[in-house]
């Protein structure tokens, strides 16, 4: 299929909604920020070589090569987008991906696409730019430096999204700490080796092919600093936080408390009316079956009412056609 | 070839299919947010809501079968949910003797684990009828009327052209492979070389599709250019909903509003 189940992409449900709208607001900015750099940077050919990238990462990430016993490595493509097209334009080029996902393929949630974002489109391209600059500025424009930077970039930018996504379900209370981080980040390091490969066979592909594509040498864009050292806070932040909170459970279920004011702006609410008791339906029973009986007579309704839309909807259909002609 | 089976949009007759694209996205994200705001262990709530969804599935005509069928996509993220039934304190359920641990389940951490399963099921279920019944153009427009900019959203409409184009490109290049490589047919047969020479062909193959990608973009800006493209991203403006839709989308909000105050007071 053209969408590997990435254990990435989070759904819906899994993030609380106080976390979900906070990475929301986050990506949302990042995004923006990206949206008016690049239209300095590209000008008017943006728009086509950026959707046209897009596409080309979607489908890249049908590419697939055994492992062994049916497993197989597959490619994101973060790291890839960020050292062909430079921080800004990937994180672009990721949003688009990551969101198409979501809203077409459901490979990702809706509500949870704020997180996700913040995961593949700002982390894994600020990790992966700041690890490829790196690796060059040590190579001083070597070859070696494209190939291993290229490839620690892929790895790093798997392996640090992955905890990122792993602290977010232990911060929403889904997953505790202590399991999330090793499990997540286990796996990653091991799928992070297949997109490492694949990221490094496409550049020694392009290194020989179109060498000019991958500005060797050539100064950093402007900006690049600012995401260089972005980059390297996320990275020292979440490979400091994760082992920690993964050793001390108890202290992100704390953060976790504390942030979860919903439940305690609830609180009040609830205490507005203290006595209050709906008769009879503060018993749980008798609430559910109450439930099952109004939801059974509301598909009922909705069956009755497409019935009748159905007949009307054909009617206004004609009139459209009419005035149409 | 033929890609088309990508694109997840089903062609019906169905007030679902002929509502308008805003109010179908807006409603499908006021019925995911309402979900997720729901309290654990809300099962009324959690009833009331599936209720609903299935309505509007008969509704499309899509049928609940196929939805539920490509709904099973969230179910393996479950797995990190797991282990919440045994890191929640409560009312003890059963014990797992590990080997020196033995690990307790308590009813508060099971009923924590149906919730986010269950809260999870009927969002991907509302996310699929939307994605199942509004064409892509139709929800660039939605887009365009929440306050998208414009120029993400032509990303994505430009991306959802040439995803078709560059996944045949992808298809090409993986038969090119399989014709050369020796790839084993039969579940379990090895392909040819080692991991790393395999991995190495694919890093290959993902450089070629980039290539061409970027050639083909220059091709495409020609011909943009050629038609008075002059970097600014022009669109129709968003046409006025009609007083029904208005009155749906309003009516919508309303019911999951209230839907969602009857979860925050019974079980907040």
């Amino acid at each position: 299929m053209l969408f590997s189940p990435a254990p990435m992409h989070i759904p819906d449900g899994f993030l609380s909604t106080v976390v979900s709208i906070v990475l929301w607001v986050v990506s949302a900015a990042a995004v923006a920020y990206a949206l008016r750099r690049v239209g300095q940077d590209l000008g008017e050919r943006q728009v086509p070589l950026m959707g046209v990238l897009a596409a080309a990462i979607f489908a890249g990430q049908m590419l697939n090569f055994s492992v062994t016993g049916g497993t197989s490595g597959h490619l994101l493509g973060a790291a890839l987008a960020t050292i062909l097209l430079g921080p800004w334009a990937a994180v672009i080029v990721m949003t688009t991906v990551v969101s198409i996902q979501a809203l077409i393929f459901q490979d990702g949630g809706l509500l949870a696409l704020g997180g996700n974002l913040f995961n593949m489109a700002v982390i894994g391209v600020a990790v992966a730019y700041f690890v490829y600059t790196s690796v060059q500025k040590f190579a001083r424009g070597q070859k070696w430096g494209v190939f291993v930077g290229g490839f620690a970039a892929a790895w790093f930018s798997i392996v640090i999204a992955a905890l990122a996504c792993a602290l977010e379900l232990a911060l929403s209370g889904t997953s505790p700490a202590n399991v999330a981080v090793p499990a997540m980040g286990g796996i990653h390091m091991l799928i992070g080796v297949g997109e490492g490969l694949i990221t490094l066979g496409a550049l020694a592909f392009l290194y020989a092919a179109r060498r000019d594509l991958l500005h060797i040498g050539e100064a950093a864009p402007k900006g690049g600093a600012a995401v260089w050292t972005g980059g390297l806070v996320i990275a020292l932040l979440l490979a400091i936080l994760s082992p920690l909170a993964s050793a001390h459970p108890d202290g992100l279920e704390w953060v976790a408390e504390q942030k979860g004011f919903l439940e305690a702006a609830q609180e009040p609410l609830y205490n507005i009316i203290p006595d209050y008791v709906f008769p009879g339906i503060s018993n749980e029973a008798l609430a559910t079956i109450l439930a099952g009986i109004l939801g059974t007579l509301l598909v009922f309704g909705v069956a009755l009412g497409m019935a009748f839309l159905g007949r009307k909807r054909t009617t206004t259909h004609d009139s459209r056609l009419m005035t149409h002609d | 070839m033929h890609l088309h089976f990508l694109d997840p949009y089903q062609p019906r007759r169905s007030p679902v299919h002929a509502a308008d694209s805003r109010l179908k996205l807006t409603l499908t994200l006021a019925f995911i947010l309402t979900t997720s705001l729901t309290p654990a262990a809300a099962w009324p709530v959690y009833i009331l809501l599936l209720a609903l969804i299935l309505a509007v599935e008969i509704l499309s005509g899509l049928g609940v079968g196929y939805v539920l069928k490509r709904a099973l996509l969230a179910l393996p993220f479950v797995l990190a949910a797991l282990p919440l039934p045994f890191t929640i304190e409560g009312q003890a359920l059963f014990s797992l003797p590990l080997g020196p641990w033995t690990l307790t389940a308590s009813v508060e951490g099971l009923a924590r684990l149906v919730s986010v399963a269950l809260k999870s099921w009927l969002s991907v279920q509302a996310a699929i009828v939307l994605a199942a019944s509004t064409p892509f153009p139709d929800l660039l427009l939605a887009m365009r009327a929440l306050g998208i900019p414009r120029l993400l959203v032509a990303m994505f409409g430009l991306t959802w052209r040439y995803l078709f184009v560059l996944a045949d490109e992808a298809l090409r290049l993986m038969r090119a492979r399989a014709a050369r490589s020796g790839e084993g047919a039969a579940a379990g047969a090895r392909s040819g070389g080692s991991v790393a020479w395999r991995a190495r062909v694919t890093g290959g193959m993902a450089g070629s599709l980039f290539l061409r990608a970027f050639e083909r973009s220059d091709r495409i800006y020609a011909a943009m250019l050629s038609r008075g493209y002059d970097g600014e991203v022009r669109a129709l403006p968003v046409p006025p909903m009609s007083g029904l839709q208005r009155l749906s989308l309003a009516a919508g909000l309303a019911g999951l509003g209230l839907l969602l105050l009857f979860a925050l007071l019974l079980w907040g």
